[in-house]
Parts: C-alpha cells; structure tokens; sequence
C-alpha cells in the first residue's frame, strides 16, 4: 500500500478516456461502479469542452456483484451503439471490475456489432494515467491498420503524421497548431494529426506517411514504434519546446524532407533577442528547480539553461517510464535526477535545493507558494486556469516566446530588481511601506512569525533547530531585501549550526554571505 | 439499460429507473465532513481511482494539510504477496506518528476494498487498540458500489452513533444530526436558546471528543435529508425522531422549527414571537431572487437527496415549475413532511439512466436545469442554463439568513444568461 495524498497522474482509464474524447467516432464503454464518472467533469470543467465525453459507464452498485454483471456490461455496450452510433468501440474495465474479473473484451466480441470492438487491458495496480494513453491509442492504432502491407512511399511526396495530442494535453490544442503551420512553412504535408480530432479511419491512413513526429512521447511513444516496426516510418523525437530545440526538429525534419528551411523561418521568434537585451542580465545564474511530465522537464531544462541562462539547481519527473532520459538530461547539469510520485519528497527537494524560481505543475505552485517562491506552471498536472482561452503554444517559435513571458513573469524583473535594492531603506519605498494609492495610515501587516507559515518537513526540522540571532544582526537582515531575505536567513543558519556559532552576530551574516558566494 | 417503470406515490409520479448514474461516490464526503470534524482524519482504503476522485473533487483544498488521504492498494498487496493487514497497519501507523493531533481516525471502504473483501472493521478494532484508543478508529464505506455522494456522510455518522456516550438523567435533550457551516449551527443555536430549549448537541460536533451523548431522553432531528442509516443507528440507541421537512427556505426553517418546538411542548404563541422576526427578514430577502425564478422551469437531476426539499423550496418560496425532480434515492419516510408540501402532480424520478433522463431533459425545455458539473458545461453548449449542485452541498444554505442566498444560487445562472452579451 501507498500512502497518498496527491497523484501526479489518474488511474489508466482515465488516460484511455483523454484518447477517446480526443477523438471523434471513437465510443469508450467503461466497466466500472457508480462514481466513475467523477473523471468526465475533467474535460468538462478543467479543459472546458462543451461535450460529454464518449464514454459509457456500466455504474454496478453492491446488489450486482452477486448477479449478472457480465449482463450488465453487455447491455450497456449495445445501448452505446444504438445510441452513439460510433466508428470503433473501445471496452475496458477500470479498477474495480478488474477485481471482479469480467472480460470486457470477450463479452462485446461475443455481440457481433458491425464495428471493431477493441478491448483495452489497463492494469489499475500497476500502471496509470500517461500508460493508459500511449496503451489505449497503441491499440487503436494495431487495430485501425491491421492488415495493411507497408505502403511504397517512394513516389509520394514526402509527408509526415503529428502524434500525440490529446484531451486534457498540457497545451497540446495550441502545440500543434503551430507545429503544423510550422511544416506548413517548411513545404511538408502533414498527414493524419492523432489522436485528437481525428477519427478511427484516419487512423488507417497512418502508414502513408514517411515519419512519425512524436510530439509527446507519454501519449504516443508506444504506437510510434509500433508505426516504426510494422511500416517502417521514421520516428522524429525531437521534441520542438524551446527556441533550440524547434531549430534542431526544424533541421532534422528538413533533412529526412529533403526541403531546405525558407530563410527567417524563426524571425518572430524574439525569445533569443529578449535573452540578451540587458533587462535580462539580472536573470544570469537565478537558481530554478524543475519538475514534470518528463518532455516537459528535459525541455524546461535546456531552455531554462542554455536560452534563458538560469542555473539549473534540480530537475525531476513523475513519469517513471521516461527516469532514463530525464536522468541523462540531469547528468549532464551535474544533478541527480528526482524520480518520484510523491510529492512530500519533491517539496522536501525543493526546500533542500533553494531555488529561486520553481518550473513544474500545479502541485509545484502550491508548494512553490507555501515556501514563498516564484513558480511557473509548465507541465500537467494542471489546473483550469492553463487551459487558456488565448493562443498559448509551448512548442515551435511561438511556443518559445511564451516561453521566455512564461519563465520570466514570477520573476522580478531588473530595473525592478535593481530599484528595490536601491531604495531597501528608502522611507517610502520599501517592503514593509504601504502602497501610496492607499494613503497616509495604511500599513502593511508584518512578516508573520515562522511558527503560522512554518513549512513542512524537513525544512521545518530545520527552522526548529536554529540558532537565536541577536537584535542588530535582525535588523541587518531586515537591509536585505524581501524577495531574497528567507535565502540569506537560511543560508546563515545554515553556516551558523555547522560551526555552532550561536547567537548569530553581524559578522555571521557576512560571513555567510562571502561563504556561500565563494 | 433501464428497468423504468412509472408508479404514484401518493399525489406524485416516480420513474425508477436503473442504468448508467452520473453521480459521485459517498468518499466525496469527506471533502466537508473533514473540515467539520476538525481533528479527525479519513484514511481511504483504495486505488489510485479513489485519490483521483478526492483531489478533483476537493479542488484546491488539498493543499491546506489536509485531513484525508488514500492508502492506495497495489499489486502486490492483491497477488498475496504482502499481507493487505500488515500493509494497513503499516500505512496507518506512519500516518499517526506523522499527524499525533489527529483524534479519529476514520478507516473509509471503497469499491476495491469491497470487492477484495478487506474487513475493515475489524482492521478499525484492532488499530484501536494498537493505539491505546488514541486516536479512536472507526470504519465506514464509502464505495460507489454502496453509496451515492452525500449517503457518505450517513455512513460515517451511523458508524459514529453506537460510540456515542449514553445520555445522562431524565432530561429530554435535542439532537440536530447532520454536518451544518458552523455559522448556520450558531444561528440555530442562538435560536434553540430562545425558544427555551436548554440541552441542544449537533453531530458531527466539531471536535472528536466532544461528541454528544444519546440515550433515551434524546429527540433528533435531522438537518439533512439523506441521513436514513443514521437515523435508523439512534432509534437503536433509543433515540426518537422528530419528523420536519429540511431547513430550506423561510417556509421550510419555519416549519422545522415549529415542529422541534412542539416536540418540547413549548407554547406556540411563544414560538411564533421567536420566529416571525427572521421569518419576515428571510420572506424580504427572497424578494429579489423569486422575481426571476417565478414562472420558470426547474428539471433536476439526482446528486445529492436534497432535490426533493430544494424542489419544495423552488415551488413553493420561489415560485418555479417543476418539471422533473430527480434524487439518487428516495426514503420516503424522511422524505414525507417535504413531500407532502410539494406541489400534486410533481414528476419524480428515483435512480437514473443519465442518457433517458438527458432525452426527457430536452423535451421538457426547462429554463433551468440543477445537473453536475460533468452535465453542466455540455448543457449549457446545448443552449440550457444550469446551476451545479455540487455547491449546494458545501454552501451555507440551511436556516432563515440563508434563505435568499440559496434562491440567488439559482437565479445567478439566469440573470447572467440575461447579462452576457457573447
């Protein structure tokens, strides 16, 4: 037994669901008890569809257990087809009706319906969210293309197939949006786009094109080497999140095309010019932590590092099946990659490595929030408010702009930064001074003592055992400004406990300070 | 796949039906049944499912330190290869040494749990007692194949109820049953105290160790209406019933009212000066938000057990049509003093097949339409305006000062379809 509090990813079916709400014509009956359904409000309310999703559920309750509930399964799979009329039919059956061992697959074959019927076997123990999709969409895949011979390509102008976008995709609606217009620019047609917005039979036309372009190998990896095995299509795994990274897809996909890239294909891309105008100077070494999904974490990594010049402190992701890459990626940072579902041990990471600016999902912003650091949200899971009404790519050049608005904004930026520091002790302009629009007797409250915002953890093992800091060596401290203020106390405690110089002086602070610059 | 079949019940038609529900599972009660039971902590015994539901469910509450969490069960654990007990032992025994303020520790069942027959009672028993009876520990299910959504906080009151001390003395003492906002249970405390009725305990109490005493002497009443198992657990202990119908509205908190009072035989005239003060200010208040649902049609799909009072209140105080009133389960005990004040002829529906109930939901072409949060976002891109009723379970609502914003809930949808000019 796991002892849990936040899962990073849903059971499997849930990522079976994100391939068929992708889709269109594609119906998925679900063997499952009453209260599934709580995962259709998720592409609902979270990614905002105006639909329901195409998923049916069997909803057996206690009292069936001891009867029929292969009956029950069988009735609703030929309630959805005369219903829903669909192109293909997925079954499954989701944690629970795997204990009571019905076989959904066997069960609909035994109807004969005039459509293929595709069992999914999503082992709820075992595996979950991002397994469930790459399996389901796998299957969809096999079953769409069985019996086809490798097509003879060589006379047909090159194309290539867009995989991976799905529902509930962390931006995915905008990525390939963009990515296509991309090759659209590049002279290259695109194929099939899957699985969202494509349909069961255009699954059938996947083995015309030349390659494969993995957009997200969480969702697509598996039938992607599948396509590569049986039709012997190219797989593109570079993934374009970054201003390098879409250069390096661009020249890779260009070179299987044969195409040469049209000049100025990355001119409105300004994350480069931004990067090096000197407003951005202060961002130089500002220590970020990372943590998702693992394409999103590896990308996040080299944009943070190489294109927008932040010191990468840690680098981490959920997505045990991709630790080998993510753990390269760290390597080559000089870190230990942080491979792991749970969240205590990434907040305990996360307090431990001091960052500046925390990269991750929407659990990382609530502990970025509790630690008081600046966060960006970057990867799923995530919450309502990153399924944006604007355009809002990560991927390709557009995606790179957002990226740099995306990765700086939390931060303060240098003129900012730098007038702060400026006016720390300035009597109207300081941290603990009221905004003037307020007026003469407004006051800010005062930093609350660290018992009511103590975070949790180790950390707080830590606060607990600090040593006293005498009064001028407090309000020495107080010079320091806000945003950096809880790094330097914790910096000095830390050099204080490790020399067992106790109370901590003036002279502590400094010495830190020139300790830890060293 | 429905059995659907048509019956009165008294002056009210019922469709029972069976087939697909898009309903949530009673573990959704913990949700705000660990925020009323302020040192307690509900341990799920379940999959990776149950976590998922309770973080989408309990949105961004779950980073406040919550008080619940999910003992997930792996393969192993099914293949036989760890023993489940031991397993559990462990889980709890890490959880405890981590949160040593926890009081109650509430071991909860879900669908996995069920099925692999894990007996968690007896799992309750025997954690109790590792722990020296600090924590307490008691077991309940919340399974979807058991219960619908708020039957969760009934099964976790009934299993509270035999733990609860025996009743002192003679005394006739109330009992108000059912998780209220605590500013609804200070209001009807203030209100109790008026009326002269000196003993008044709430369950849950906001603290473990402050749960009331039954016995006897106790009259309940229930604050929820979809307490049945609870109320059957004190008639057990000797208990009696005061029958009402909910707190609802002004009309509704006024009748609930008057019959706890005339179950403490206190002098009608009396109880009248207590109540007309807040009964005029609630019937103002509903002024404004009756002028935009009177005349208009409600349909109700089944969620909570609160449809059938929330259906009398829209009818009777807000002037609204019923069309369909559809509830996952109908007691028609407990349900009878809000039946017998909804208006002849209302359509009620019992269980649900969500896409038979969706057809008669177009055809009626209700101006509103009470569904969940799965349901709404697709009616309303059908052109229906829609109120979720998720939040009628976890805002104030009950008693006289809630009565207008509990019509404003339901006029909102209307007067923004009204405003919106997209």
């Amino acid at each position: 037994m796991q002892l849990t509090l936040w899962s990073y990813e849903g059971p499997p079916h849930i990522g079976a669901m994100r391939i068929a709400t992708a889709m269109h014509g594609v119906h998925y009956v679900l063997h499952a008890p009453q209260g599934d359904t709580y995962a259709d409000l998720l592409f609902t309310m979270i990614e905002r569809r105006d639909r329901r999703p195409p998923v049916s559920y069997t909803t057996f309750q206690a009292r069936d257990l001891g009867g029929d509930t292969a009956e029950l399964f069988r009735t609703a799979v030929r309630d959805a087809y005369d219903r829903f009329r669909p192109e293909a039919m997925i079954v499954g059956a989701s944690c629970t009706a795997e204990l009571i061992q019905d076989d959904p697959g066997g069960l609909a074959a035994g109807l004969g319906l005039p459509i293929p019927v595709i069992p999914v076997e999503l082992p709820a123990y075992q595996r979950k969210e991002n397994w469930g999709a790459a399996e389901t969409f796998y299957q969809l895949v096999r079953v769409a293309t069985a019996g086809q011979a490798p097509p003879d390509r060589a006379a047909q102008p090159f194309c290539v197939n867009i995989l991976g976008p799905t529902a509930l995709g962390f931006r995915h609606r905008d990525d390939v949006r963009d990515i296509a217009a991309l090759l659209a620019r590049l002279g290259i047609a695109v194929n099939v786009i899957a699985p969202l917005s494509a349909s069961f039979a255009d699954l059938a036309r996947l083995p015309a094109a030349h390659a494969n372009l993995v957009l997200y190998p969480e969702a697509a990896g598996t039938a992607a080497g599948y396509l590569a095995r049986r039709f012997g299509q190219k797989t593109i795994s570079t993934v374009p999140i970054g201003l390098g990274a879409t250069r390096d897809f661009v020249a890779e996909i260009a070179g299987l095309a044969q195409v040469t890239p049209p000049p100025g294909l990355a001119g409105e891309c300004r994350l480069g010019w931004y990067s090096r105008s000197v407003d951005s100077t202060y961002l130089t070494g500002k220590r970020v932590f990372i943590f998702g999904d693992a394409t999103h974490a590896i990308a996040l990594a080299r944009v943070a590092t190489a294109e927008i010049g932040f010191s990468l402190v840690g680098l981490g992701t959920y997505s045990r099946e991709f630790a080998a890459p993510v753990r390269a990626a760290a390597q080559s940072h000089g870190l230990e990659a942080l491979i792991t579902d749970d969240y205590l041990a990434v907040e305990a990471a996360i307090a431990a490595a001091q960052p500046e600016l925390v990269l991750g999902t929407q659990m990382e912003r609530h502990i970025a929030k509790r630690l008081g650091v600046p966060c960006a949200v970057i990867s799923a899971p995530a919450h309502v408010q990153d399924f944006p009404a604007r355009h809002a790519p990560f991927a390709g050049f557009e995606g790179a702009n957002v990226l740099f608005d995306t990765l700086i904004h939390p931060l303060m930026m240098g003129l900012e930064e730098h007038l702060l520091g400026m006016f720390r002790d300035d009597f109207e302009f300081n941290d603990t001074a009221a905004p003037s629009h307020l007026g003469p007797h407004a006051t800010t409250p005062p930093e609350p003592a660290s018992p009511a915002n103590a975070p949790a953890g180790a950390l707080a093992d830590a606060l607990a055992s600090a040593p006293v800091w005498r009064d001028d060596a407090e309000a020495e401290l107080r010079k320091i400004p806000f945003f950096v203020r809880g790094k330097a106390r914790r910096n000095t405690e830390i050099f204080a406990r490790e020399r067992g110089l106790n109370p901590i002086t003036i002279e502590t602070i400094y010495d830190a300070k020139a300790h830890f610059s060293a | 796949m429905s059995a659907c079949a048509t019956s009165p019940a008294g002056p009210h038609a019922v469709i029972a039906e069976r087939g697909q529900r898009e309903v949530f599972c009673g573990l959704t009660g913990i949700v705000w049944l660990h925020r009323r039971i302020q040192d307690a902590f509900f341990l799920v015994v379940g999959s990776r499912t149950c976590a998922h539901l309770l973080q989408s469910a309990a949105g961004v509450m779950i980073f406040a330190e919550p008080r619940f969490a999910t003992a997930i069960i792996e393969e192993r654990d099914l293949a036989g290869r760890a023993d489940l007990d031991d397993e559990l032992d462990r889980v709890a025994t890490r959880l405890i040494a981590r949160r040593p303020d926890i009081r109650l520790l509430f071991l909860v069942g879900s669908c996995p749990s069920e099925v692999i027959r894990l007996d968690l009672g007896r799992a309750a028993a025997r954690l109790e007692e590792r722990f020296g009876r600090s924590p307490r520990v008691l077991a309940y299910s919340g399974s979807g194949i058991g219960t619908t959504f708020t039957e969760g906080e009934d099964a976790c009151l009934s299993a509270l109820v035999p733990t609860l001390a025996p009743a002192p003395g003679p005394a006739t003492r109330l009992l108000v049953v059912g998780a209220l906002a605590d500013v609804v249970e200070d209001q009807f405390r203030r209100l109790f105290a008026a009326l002269g009725i000196a003993t008044v305990d709430f369950l849950p109490a906001r603290r473990a160790d402050a749960m009331p005493p039954v016995g006897p002497g106790t009259r309940y009443v229930l604050a929820q209406p979809f307490l049945g198992e609870t109320a059957t657990a004190l008639e057990r202990r000797g208990a009696v019933p005061i029958a009402a119908p909910c707190p609802l509205g002004a009309e509704g908190t006024r009748l609930w009212f008057e019959s706890i009072a005339a179950a403490f035989g206190i002098d009608p005239a009396h109880v009248d000066g207590v109540l007309s003060l807040p009964v005029r200010r609630a019937t103002a208040a509903l002024a404004a938000p009756r002028a935009r649902l009177a005349g208009r049609r409600v349909f109700l799909f089944p969620d909570s057990q609160l449809e059938i009072p929330l259906a009398r209140f829209l009818a009777r105080e807000c002037g609204m049509i019923l069309t369909e009133v559809g509830t996952p389960f109908l007691n028609r005990r407990l349900m009878a003093p809000d039946l017998a004040l909804l208006p002849a002829g209302a359509q009620l529906a019992e269980g649900q097949d969500v896409e038979r109930q969706l057809d008669r939901c177009r055809a009626a072409r209700p101006d509103l339409v009470v569904c969940g949060l799965g349901l709404a976002n697709p009616l309303e891109a059908e052109g229906f305006a829609t109120k979720w009723s998720i939040e009628l379970v976890f805002s104030p609502i009950q008693g006289f000062e809630q009565a207008a914003d509990l019509a404003a809930l339901f006029a909102r949808p209307l007067a923004r379809r009204a405003l919106l000019e997209v």
